[in-house]
């Protein structure tokens, strides 16, 4: 050693202590859980109440933040979509009750619901506020405490918002920790709270490798995959009204939704037609040089351009080169034959809308098959009239939704059809999931079923259930309306009592 | 057991014997002992709260074994960036105090608050309570209970007085005539057996003691670091001693480490002569680190939401536990997760203690009061544990009611 030696190296590695971190949040949820599994459905629905208040109040600060910090999507529609995950979820769901035991006298079974108990969720850093509003609603609505681990890109905003929302949850009585989310999200620390045997099932939203490490986790899991969703444009469509659909849909929040159409396709006969349609819906339709543009800039380089997640129509013009009007709200690629080997097929998160022709209605059919098989068990659209065509489009399809005449993106999402708003498109089978539903806080409870003997006639309503569900919260040391740091100073608090046993004091004296 | 007998303490050996919990730690992890057979116990004794982040906490490992990396216990004559930011640490936790003087363990640290206390008044009196409990060393061990101190002729009738808990009057008695230097109190007494202070006791005394120019000594070695529901024991009864100390937990029970704080006034040995109090393991750099990591893990959101739930946890289900046992499981002392659970037996939490560990969970009775059965659950407890905990408490009950008549019988 020299006699003055300089040392680069950093003195001290100060271990990680995010991951411990999650791991207390995870048990103070269990703790949370403890106590919330037995609220009654009208301590929970205040609960519900309060969360979507305070989610749509700041459901535009919240969209601001989101963009600024990921850089993804439209501010206005952010908001929508925030919104969307507030009373609207809670007003679909209001009506299912999850909580009170169930009696079937006909049947001679009685149900008690039994929430999983901690779940741990994952949010996208495409739709960070929306996606925790929305689990946080399903988790409270099912009686389980919920740890959600956001995208690292957007964990700012994401903390923000669960904070937010806890903090109304336990205004109106819920448990502390009842929601909360991990500040400093890491693969590592995913994969080890996925694996612990502390928490009772995942919801994972994301890409594949995050879904199938969800399920290879030995916890139950309900896992949504990405999606490549095709529109298919029957003859029988009105291509006005398709062609605004599309735009509209294709245009919303720059397409960060899994559900947003990312190939449409037509019969040769009637895409002229559809090409001026979109044109005049604000679509810049690209000749074949544009075309070429476009998927160098998009898939030149390693797989999908990661930048261009999100952005606008016009930003990715400029970085592909593409000239176009500056009202242009899409960008229609266009193929002149559905082969499978176009890159321009593949799943793109941002306003770029492959066109496509087939020769005949069986061609688009198993073109639209195939492509779908990169996102299968995911959503379809189908524009027209034709119901023969519809139901043998949706038979053949790999999808668990077939939107009809309505934007792909809301209508599979539950928010321009009756199909239950959500966030979690279910893949099902197809999609190597679980579900193939949109989930909803049904899918978070389990059911104890008391079956009796089949010749029995037992009077099932003379059994008392009172005693299944609390009121709310027993005690009032959990009730976390207390603030969890220093209490009040008790020499405050001894002040303060001198001062009224004074005042009592006094009221007696005027009595006399 | 008969090595230890034999070159150890053969004295604790055959007590432990004798008690019927004949444990020898083998493995241990999170809130959980395993003795030499495999056999699993809870830990609800965690050594007065040494482990109130259970046994081996990874992230406090992780912190100790990083630091050997670049640490030693560094020297102590000289300051350091560990011990300045721990002591800057800890201050900030109490701002009406000062300095913060580090030592290795808790008899250490009353040591320290001891002689601060005569520095500044330069009176030598010291009077504590009678069944207080500050350590072993020379100044603490006169303090406490005389079984410890009488037998290596370390009692020092004179300068150290007692007088009974709860007593603010008797307090007041021997203050009056103005030479007493401190007045050492834990601010709920645990080798006692945790008995609560009256309303407005610890407050009057404080009162008292500066009416007469006495320093007010809070030991919080077992009622400091969040375990009472917040940081510090005084906290929550709205006290500002003059001087207080802490040791056990402050080292996560993996390196020894203990603090005495101190008000500016009464810390002005320190500017007069720094030297005065030297320490070779006293304030290592290790255990700086190492506390510098536990304090900051109990100030965070999740651990103070935990202590809150398994606080409330156990203040249910005693109630419960009592209301099914009342025949002789009379009584619960509790402040955050600190618990004495008084049995209607003058060594019924022995009893008891012996019929929990036969089912599995270990917690010791008090030495000076052996009717009060120490519960002490740690900070980090989860759900499930706490669960497993009251079920086996249940089941033991039985147990302990034999042992007890059984008991009664021979006696
Ligand atoms: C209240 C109190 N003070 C001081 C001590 C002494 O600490 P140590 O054993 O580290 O010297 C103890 C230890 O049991 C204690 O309980």
């Amino acid at each position: 050693m020299s006699e003055h030696q300089v040392f680069n190296t950093p003195r001290l590695e100060v271990p990680d202590r995010s991951l411990s971190r999650a791991r207390m949040k995870v048990d103070r949820a269990a703790w949370a859980s403890r106590y919330f599994r037995n609220f009654n459905r009208k301590a929970v629905l205040e609960i519900a109440e309060s969360i979507a208040e305070a989610g749509y109040n700041r459901a535009g600060e919240f969209a601001e933040l989101a963009v600024s910090e990921t850089g993804y999507g439209v501010v206005e529609h952010k908001k929508l979509k925030n919104q969307l995950c507030t009373y609207e979820l809670l007003n679909y769901y209001r009506d299912l009750d999850l909580v009170t035991p169930r009696v079937d006298a006909a049947r001679q079974i009685i149900e008690l619901a039994k929430p999983a108990g901690v779940v741990f969720a994952l949010a996208p850093a495409t739709n960070p506020v929306a996606t925790v509003y929305y689990k946080a609603m399903l988790a409270v609505l099912s009686r389980n405490a919920i740890v959600i681990s956001p995208h690292p890109a957007a964990k700012k905003t994401s903390v923000l918002a669960a904070q937010h929302l806890a903090a109304a949850a336990e205004a109106a009585g819920a448990p502390s920790g009842l929601i909360q989310c991990v500040e400093e999200p890491s693969i590592p620390l995913v994969q080890d709270i996925m694996a612990s045997d502390r928490i009772n099932v995942i919801i994972a939203t994301g890409g594949t490798a995050m879904v199938r490490a969800a399920y290879s986790s030995g916890n139950p899991a309900l896992g949504v995959g990405p999606g490549n969703a095709v529109a298919y444009v029957d003859p029988s469509a009105n291509v006005a009204a398709t062609a605004k659909c599309l735009v509209d849909s294709k245009s919303f929040d720059n397409s960060v939704l899994c559900t947003n159409e990312s190939v449409v396709i037509t019969l040769e006969k009637n895409r002229g037609n559809l090409e001026r349609a979109l044109r005049s819906a604000g679509a810049h339709i690209c000749n074949e040089i544009d075309t070429d543009k476009l998927r160098n800039y998009l898939f030149g380089g390693e797989g999908f351009t990661l930048e261009a997640i999100g952005k606008s129509a016009r930003w990715i013009a400029e970085q592909a080169g593409v000239r176009v009007s500056p009202a242009t709200k899409v960008l229609v690629p266009v193929v002149a034959t559905p082969g499978q080997d176009d890159l321009l097929f593949h799943e793109k998160l941002c306003p770029v809308l492959t066109l496509t022709a087939a020769v005949d209605f069986e061609q688009a059919v198993t073109f639209a098959k195939h492509t779908t098989r990169r996102g299968a068990g995911h959503s379809a659209a189908f524009h027209g009239d034709n119901s023969n065509r519809l139901v043998d489009f949706s038979q053949k399809m790999p999808v668990y939704r077939v939107v009809v005449n309505a934007p792909c993106s809301q209508g599979a999402a539950g928010f321009a059809t009756h199909l239950p708003p959500t966030f979690t498109i279910g893949t099902g089978f197809a999609g190597r999931s679980s579900v193939g539903e949109n989930v909803g806080p049904q899918h978070l409870v389990h059911w104890t079923r008391i079956a009796y003997a089949k010749d029995s006639k037992v009077n099932l309503e003379s059994i008392d259930l009172s005693d299944v569900t609390t009121s709310g919260n027993p005690t009032a040391e959990v009730q976390s309306r207390k603030s969890v740091t220093e209490p009040v100073d008790s020499g405050v608090r001894d002040e303060l009592r001198r001062l009224i046993l004074e005042e009592l004091q006094n009221l007696k004296g005027d009595a006399q | 057991m008969q090595k230890a007998a034999e070159y150890w303490n053969p004295g604790k050996v055959s007590f432990w014997t004798e008690a019927g919990t004949p444990m020898v730690i083998d493995r241990r992890e999170g809130y959980f002992l395993y003795d030499m057979s495999g056999k699993r116990l809870i830990d609800l004794h965690l050594n007065g709260g040494t482990y109130n982040f259970g046994h081996r906490h990874p992230e406090l490992v992780e912190v100790l074994k990083s630091g050997l990396d670049y640490f030693d216990m560094g020297n102590h004559w000289f300051p350091s960036v560990a011990r300045a930011a721990f002591a800057e640490q800890l201050v900030n936790t109490a701002p009406h105090t000062k300095y913060a003087i580090f030592g290795a363990g808790g008899a250490e640290a009353v040591e320290i608050a001891l002689k601060t206390a005569r520095y500044a008044t330069k009176r030598k009196k010291i009077v504590s309570i009678i069944k207080g409990y500050h350590g072993h060393s020379g100044l603490s061990v006169a303090t406490g209970d005389e079984r410890f101190s009488k037998i290596f002729l370390a009692d020092q009738p004179d300068d150290f007085l007692q007088i009974p808990f709860n007593d603010a009057d008797a307090l007041e008695s021997v203050l009056k005539g103005r030479d007493v230097a401190a007045f050492i109190i834990e601010t709920i007494p645990a080798t006692y057996g945790f008995p609560m202070p009256n309303d407005g006791y610890l407050k009057a005394c404080q009162d008292l003691c500066h009416k007469y120019g006495t320093k007010f000594i809070s030991d919080e070695v077992q009622t400091g670091l969040m375990r009472t529901g917040v940081m510090w024991g005084w906290q929550g009864y709205g006290l500002k001693p003059d001087i207080f100390v802490c040791g056990k937990g402050l080292g996560g029970g993996i390196y020894p480490i203990s603090a005495c704080l101190v008000t500016e006034e009464c810390g002005q040995w320190l500017v007069e002569d720094g030297a005065a109090h030297i320490s070779t393991a006293g304030g290592s750099e290790l255990g700086c680190l190492v506390g510098h990591h536990v304090i900051e893990m109990l100030q965070r959101p999740e651990v103070i939401s935990n202590i809150k739930f398994v606080t409330e946890y156990f203040a249910q289900s005693m109630k419960e536990m009592m209301a099914r046992h009342s025949d002789f499981f009379v009584g619960v002392r509790q402040r955050g997760v600190v618990l004495g659970l008084e049995f209607d037996h003058p060594e019924g939490a022995v009893a008891v203690s012996r019929a929990l560990y036969e089912n599995g969970v270990w917690a010791i009775f008090s030495s000076l009061d052996k009717s009060v059965l120490q519960f002490k659950p740690g900070v980090v407890l989860d759900v499930d544990t706490c669960q497993e905990i009251i079920d086996r408490f249940d089941a033991a009950m039985p147990r302990a009611r034999q042992i007890l008549k059984s008991g009664r019988r021979v006696a």
